[in-house]
């Protein structure tokens, strides 16, 4: 069965992809066609939420070209992280768009879906059992941290997708993966090099990022028993051997290990090298598989409520002093919050950002100079509703406030009716550990459907 | 004096997961490559981010003429303190550096 050729078509699905090099991959025969749904990058909302990032018509269109790409191959499509955070409801949002594409299409389908999210109380027995361990640096677990958690996932790994694989299944919509089990389950099931199945399906797990032309997205992976090969699929793209080495250090803290369920890998003896103008041979990774089978826990709960304001200073003292007013001006808004809504500091967060001075780096900017106007962002997060009564407080201060008591009342320059933008419920990262598991299949569940 | 930015290919900064942040030094070729590793010190970027020494990592890779630092934010990405949410901002900072 070796070799064992994955196409990843994209980093994600919802980022586009080259239609001609899909086309192109389909025709080299792959054996599985692999894509990301998901990831913790774009922050806890998602999580949170438990809803896409994407627009449902993006993916919709998306998920067409490979569902039509996986009839001609005739070969298992899988898509790890649905909707964006891999909860149960995004793995059903994401069944609900194949069944509608598969009437389009007129496609008979058997389809296999990954259920990833965790219960709280499933949690709190594991938490008590001393199952569930933290990583560095991690919020404090507790049973009431776990109680207000909105939703909990656990990062599958490749033994999961392999039991949806041996389903016969010919799509997976899997919860939230790691970015690299998708790929790497298939080759790892078939007996290829194991550290080399891990370390391709990091190299992979972003699409074409590993090539000289990002955009193009699609690339086709190779695995057999020394090594990998991989090789972007878009006529305008090549690996070279650096393009390919330097992904390793991409969004990794440690360019050499890269942790998955069940081990390690350590890339630090990989050689790569150029066979051609466009592929790149890597062989070299070694797996290192824990005593303990474990899997990463991702959980969110809500930071609070938001509301925002935009006022902009064009006022030459005013710009100059913006610092002294915005503090002057809190200090007020403060005392009149709790004098008027009897609300006290405790229960709700008032910042301002100063932008055109340092509202992206905040402390750490070192160059500040006088900029022409700044646009002052007042954040209000409170942990009821109350932000946007709030802000309408300070919507008229916001407006006039002057520098000082002998002044003729300043006007300052609002952009938007109404002022304030609801921003509504925000949410926070509240999980970074991991959970231990007797067998890999005790977290997740597994559902077939077919249409 | 020129910049750090000025004198190497290519600096880039991103979150790697909520919880940690890395930056990347592309030096170009083996001479710039072993300049910054010897000149460039952990100080230099400890006092620059405003993290402390022993939350940062630092790797240097000959085959790529890479150094990259790892540190663990001081706020977890989406905080509603964070300003950043990928980080990939504060390459400037290094870029910018005195060097």
């Amino acid at each position: 069965m070796i070799p064992i050729k994955v196409l990843v078509p994209a980093g994600v699905l919802g980022l586009g992809f080259d239609l001609e090099a899909l086309n192109y991959g389909v025709k080299n025969n792959p054996d599985i066609i692999s894509i990301d749904g998901g990831s913790t990058d774009s922050g806890p909302y998602s999580l949170g939420s438990g809803k896409s990032k994407y627009s449902r018509a993006a993916i919709k269109a998306e998920w067409k070209s490979l569902m039509i790409a996986r009839e001609k191959a005739n070969v298992p499509l899988v898509i790890g992280s649905c909707g964006t955070c891999g909860t149960n409801g995004m793995v059903d949002w994401m069944e609900n768009i194949t069944i509608e594409l598969a009437e389009e299409l007129n496609q008979n389908l058997k389809i296999a879906k990954l259920y990833c999210q965790q219960e709280k109380n499933y949690i709190k027995k594991n938490f008590q059992l001393n199952k569930i361990f933290p990583l560095n640096p991690a919020p404090m677990l507790n049973n009431q941290l776990i109680n207000e958690m909105k939703n909990i996932v656990a990062l599958a790994g490749a033994e999961q997708i392999q039991e949806c694989i041996n389903t016969g299944a010919e799509i997976i919509l899997a919860g939230r993966t790691t970015d690299t089990a998708i790929i790497s389950a298939l080759p790892l099931m078939k007996g290829a090099n194991p550290g080399s199945s891990w370390h391709g399906a990091k190299v992979a797990e972003c699409g074409a990022l590993c090539s000289t032309n990002p955009t193009s997205g699609v690339v086709m992976v190779e695995f057999d028993k020394t090594g990998f090969t991989v090789e972007p699929m878009s006529k305008n793209a090549f690996c070279t051997s650096e393009t390919v080495a330097a992904h390793m250090l991409y969004e990794n803290a440690d360019p050499y290990i890269l942790h998955e369920p069940g081990g390690y890998i350590d890339v630090t003896y990989s050689n790569y090298y150029n066979i051609d103008k466009k592929k790149v041979r890597v062989e070299g990774a070694k797996w290192h598989s824990s005593k303990q089978y474990s899997v990463k826990l991702e959980g969110a709960k809500i930071a609070g409520y938001q509301s925002s304001l935009l006022v902009l200073l064009r006022d030459k003292n005013y710009v100059e002093n913006v610092k002294k007013w915005t503090d002057k001006l809190s200090k007020f808004l403060k005392r009149e919050i709790n004098e008027r809504m009897a609300i006290d500091t405790s229960e709700y967060s008032l910042e301002f950002r100063h932008i055109g001075l340092n509202s992206t780096l905040g402390e750490l900017e070192n160059n500040i100079r006088s900029p022409v106007e700044v646009g002052v962002l007042c954040l209000i997060t409170s942990k009821n509703q109350i932000s946007t009564e709030i802000a309408k407080l300070i919507n008229p201060f916001l407006l006039h406030f002057p520098l000082s008591s002998n002044e003729e009342l300043p006007t300052f320059a609002f952009p938007f009716s109404p002022v304030h933008s609801d921003r509504g419920c925000v949410y926070e990262f509240a999980l970074n550990h991991i959970l231990e598991l007797d067998n890999p299949m005790d977290a997740f569940q597994i559902k077939i459907t077919e249409v | 004096m020129s910049t750090l930015g000025e004198k190497v290919r290519k600096i880039r900064s991103k979150n790697a997961g909520p919880f940690w942040i890395t930056i990347d030094i592309f030096c170009g070729n083996k001479k710039i490559y072993k300049e910054v590793c010897c000149k460039l010190t952990n100080l230099e970027i400890i006092n620059l981010l405003m993290i402390s020494e022993q939350h940062l990592k630092r790797f240097e890779i000959d085959d790529l003429n890479v150094i990259k630092f790892s540190f663990p934010r001081k706020i977890i990405q989406g905080d509603i303190f964070d300003r950043d949410m990928h980080g990939a901002q504060l390459a400037v900072l290094l870029s910018e550096m005195k060097f």
